[in-house]
């Protein structure tokens, strides 16, 4: 059985910095399935390669058995693949409804409708409604650059959702976030998972990861360590030697109990 | 018929060390500042047009002049900074440069044109005509003194960039401007000196272009548009390239320029960057930009 | 784009927008002087100029300054085609204006194949690059008559007549190209240039075609620049290279842009209104040389940029905003809430 998106032995190298060594990892469909991994590990750079940003000096990514290495990120985006940034990226002086429009429906052709009044009352309710999905309906009228952190994260949760992607990788979702907050996203992300959309999620607060993804790849130097259940990952001593960093096997185990 | 080429080729390698001066100045003050001084065209002729005055009203030599002109120049770039470009904001800080420094450049012309008028210029002195004749090339005088002088100066700026604490601190901001700020590396103050820096080798690029080509205060667009051509085939940001972009374009000028005409010339200057762009859009030495964070 | 206006301010819009072209369409039958029209006409061309250029690098942020390349393209498609095809003074030759605009499009399209792959800094510099190949071109082709330029067919019309058919010849293109301008900012087509310009690859990341958006954009705005060109060749009676492919066009049409204000359809208009009549003033008074003019004009610009980085109407617009808020009561300066866009049930 294939999985949904398919990512092997995928190599990137930044001049003499080699960020990616042969990252390997499947996504099964249906699944909410995490990556973490030590600061430089390389998964941004993961999602920089799968997501058109970077092209792959060598490797294959699959999304539904169809090459996508090597696409420009708008092709991808066309194929039902669509992903946040670490540092949310909107466009500051649209207007937070203006910010849903922007993103082009899937079997959309261009030329066609460009010079259209921007946003059919289709796509405009569509837009209301995925922003009162995640919360910010209210705001929709305002300059997206006035909008808080944390507004930022669900606007950009918003509209990567307009051309209702199959997959969806979000690059620290939770990062800097307060903990209410936090929680909404996570159902937010349950509840699209319930009606059918996959994830990857990149994300450093543990706690996140270990509740709500299954299963859990740790990336380390450009690498994939292990895959797993959280549990086992959790307690994988080379895990804990990526994180902690060359401990002996002593001190691992103390580090593991303090951990469990 | 080859020892004509071989002329142009040497006259293309010296004349191409006084525009890798300027140039220099202009990709530092990208690199540093993201800004793109569009004014430094015309602040060479403003430095030839205060040697010229120097060397008519008090006789000085034109070497001599730069004892003058190179620091006045100095003070004006930092004038420039401090009154207009700091206040810049960081969001489209680059497109506003432009037109910051288009209009600094226009008043500078407009105050030109108020003081020595419109006519054509030229700086003179004893070596100006006269060249030196060497392995069967002539060498002119003042291109190889220009030449030399670039050297120098390119040298010091070398000097400034790898041996001092301020060099380092350029540097650190050239390549990454937030973690240089994180540091505690007085940015603004970089800045400014960067941008005085910057502009005051054009007054040493201007009292040779002065020497060397007939100038009016109109001069400055047409060297602005192959100061620029000369940055961004080096590469923005690339002193290194600078330096070799000045000296290939001017010796594929000055070849084109005897192998067929020197109306042509022209073209083929900025030909090749269109061209060069076309297979490297980041220029010879550029950094690639990198599209995601 | 903003919320629902009111009806009342989409009536006040429309009721403004119909006296200014009522005063435009009147202009030259009331001030009938030909000194007064002809500097009305340079005004017309130059909107004509900065509203098109704006289409492009004022929605989608890349700064062309290679826009001459399309009026001087244009300037010579009617010296040549009158030529050519034996065309004779009067009325016929500005059935030449479309194909100029056609043949300026046709420039666009390479020269923005070229140049837009290009990052925004460079952007900047291949369209000088390009620009002074051209002007290089026409200094050189035979076709093009070399530096001694080409002539357009005279029209024997009286001289208040004269300019006054080029007025509105002019204004028609002027309406033309302010309605291409209106469709485009409000269209699919500027809403993503206006993606671009604040995050281009989060744009791209979001499915947006950003190549061919910013080359369509590029080749619209060329076309109303091609026509400016012509119908400026035929006027003049004479071009010249230098003055056909002038690099100040460039820095002038974006000035006007600027200073109205990017990314709005007045903006231009008013900067060009402003900006032109300025220049035709001061060349009018201090003939001798420009050191003056040219003082005058850096410093007024500098004092813009810096004041109203935005330009005059986008800071106008904001300031009336908010005074009106302040006087309604509403949250504080500075933010702007609009009618939600909802219906209330």
């Amino acid at each position: 059985m294939t999985a949904l998106l398919e990512i092997e032995d995928v190599h990137k190298a930044f001049g003499g910095l080699q960020a990616l060594a042969g990252a390997s990892l499947a996504v099964e469909e249906g699944a909410i399935a995490g990556l973490i991994g030590p600061n430089g590990s390389g998964k941004t750079t993961l999602f920089n390669v799968v997501t058109g940003y970077e092209r792959p000096d060598r490797g294959v990514v699959r999304l539904q058995g169809e090459s996508i290495a090597g696409l420009s990120p708008d092709r991808v985006f066309a194929r039902g693949l669509g992903r946040t940034f670490q540092l949310s990226r909107i466009f500051g002086r649209l207007t937070v409804l203006e910010n849903m429009l922007v993103a082009t429906q899937r079997r959309q052709t261009w030329l066609r409708g460009v010079l259209r009044h921007a946003g059919s009352a289709a796509e405009r309710a569509r837009a209301l409604e995925l922003l009162e999905f995640v919360g910010i309906a209210e705001l929709a009228a305002l300059p997206a650059g006035n909008l808080s952190y944390g507004q930022r994260k669900l606007l950009e949760l918003a509209y990567v959702l307009v051309a209702d992607p199959d997959v969806l990788l979000l690059d620290e979702p939770a990062g800097g976030v307060n903990p209410t907050l936090v929680n909404q996203i996570a159902d937010r992300i349950r509840e699209l998972n319930r009606s059918g959309k996959t994830f990857l999620v990149v994300e450093h607060d543990l706690g996140f990861v270990m509740d709500l993804c299954v299963p859990v790849t740790v990336l380390d130097q450009g690498m994939a360590l292990c895959t797993g259940m959280p549990e086992e990952v959790r307690r994988d001593p080379a895990v804990l030697d990526a994180y902690l960093g060359g401990a002996d096997e002593d001190e691992v185990e103390g580090a593991a109990e303090a951990v469990r | 018929m080859t020892s004509q080429y071989a002329q142009a080729v040497v006259d293309g390698v010296l004349s191409g060390g006084v525009y890798a001066l300027m140039a220099a100045g202009l990709t530092l003050i990208f690199g540093v500042m993201d800004v793109i001084n569009i004014a430094q065209g015309v602040m060479v002729v403003l430095g030839a047009y205060l040697s010229y005055a120097l060397s008519v009203h008090l006789g000085l030599d034109l070497f001599a002049t730069l004892v003058v002109t190179v620091p006045a120049l100095f003070v004006v770039g930092v004038a420039v900074e401090w009154l207009f470009m700091r206040r810049l904001a960081d969001r489209d800080r680059t497109a506003m440069s432009i037109l910051v420094t288009y209009a600094v450049a226009i008043i500078i012309e407009g105050i030109l044109i108020q003081v020595f008028g419109p006519d054509f210029v030229q700086l003179h002195g004893p070596y100006v005509d006269k060249s030196v004749h060497v392995l069967g090339f002539y060498l002119p005088y003042i291109y190889l003194y220009g030449f030399m002088l670039a050297v120098v100066l390119l040298g010091l700026l070398y000097a400034l960039l790898y041996l001092t604490r301020f060099g380092q601190a350029l540097r650190a901001s050239l390549q990454d401007r937030r973690a240089a700020e994180l540091i505690g590396i007085e940015v603004n103050r970089v800045r400014t000196l960067t941008f005085g820096i910057g502009v005051a080798v054009t007054a040493a690029g201007g009292m040779v272009f002065g020497a060397t080509n007939a100038f009016n205060p109109n001069s400055g667009y047409d060297l602005i548009s192959r100061l620029l051509t000369i940055v961004i085939l080096g590469g923005l940001g690339s002193i290194g390239g600078a330096l070799v972009a000045a000296v290939f374009m001017l010796v594929v000028e000055d070849v084109v320029a005897v192998a067929w005409s020197p109306t042509w010339s022209t073209l083929v200057f900025f030909a090749v960057l269109v061209i060069v762009l076309t297979f490297r859009p980041s220029g010879l030495f550029g950094r690639t930009a990198v599209r995601a964070q | 784009m903003t919320g629902e206006t009111s009806l009342l301010r989409r009536g006040g819009v429309f009721a403004a927008t119909l006296a200014v072209t009522a005063a435009f369409v009147l202009f030259p039958l009331v001030f009938s002087n030909p000194t007064t029209t002809s500097i009305a006409f340079f005004v017309l061309i130059y909107m004509i100029a900065a509203t098109a250029w704006n289409v492009f690098s004022g929605l989608s942020g890349y700064i062309a300054l290679g826009h001459a390349v399309f009026f001087g393209a244009g300037a010579y498609t009617l010296a040549v085609g009158a030529e050519k095809l034996n065309v004779s003074a009067g009325w016929t030759p500005f059935a030449l204006v479309p194909l100029a605009g056609i043949v300026a499009g046709a420039i666009a399209i390479p020269f923005g194949l070229i140049s837009l792959r290009t990052r925004r800094h460079t952007f900047v510099v291949i369209t000088i690059a390009i620009f002074f190949i051209f002007q290089t071109l026409a200094f050189n082709l035979s076709f093009t008559g070399g530096s001694s330029g080409l002539q357009t067919p005279f029209p024997l019309w009286t001289a208040v007549g004269y300019n006054q058919r080029f007025y509105y010849v002019a204004l028609v293109v002027l309406v033309a190209t302010v309605a291409m301008a209106v469709v485009v900012r409000r269209s699919r087509l500027g809403l993503q240039l206006l993606a671009i310009r604040d995050d281009e690859d989060r744009a791209l990341g979001l499915g947006v075609r950003t190549s061919r958006v910013k080359l369509f954009a590029f080749t619209l705005s060329a076309i109303p620049v091609g026509m400016a060109g012509a119908v400026y060749a035929y006027f003049l009676g004479q071009i010249f290279p230098q003055f056909a492919f002038d690099p100040l066009f460039d820095i002038t049409i974006a000035l006007m842009a600027f200073f109205g204000g990017l990314a709005t359809v007045v903006g231009p208009l008013l900067g060009a209104l402003v900006l032109e009549s300025m220049q035709q003033e001061f060349t009018l008074r201090f003939s001798a040389g420009g050191g003056i003019y040219l003082i005058a004009y850096g410093a007024l610009f500098l004092v813009v940029i810096l004041v109203m980085p935005r330009g005059v109407v986008p800071t106008l617009r904001d300031a009336l905003a908010n005074a009106r808020e302040r006087r309604a009561g509403s949250p504080g300066p500075g933010v702007r809430v609009h009618a939600p866009l909802r219906s209330r049930p």
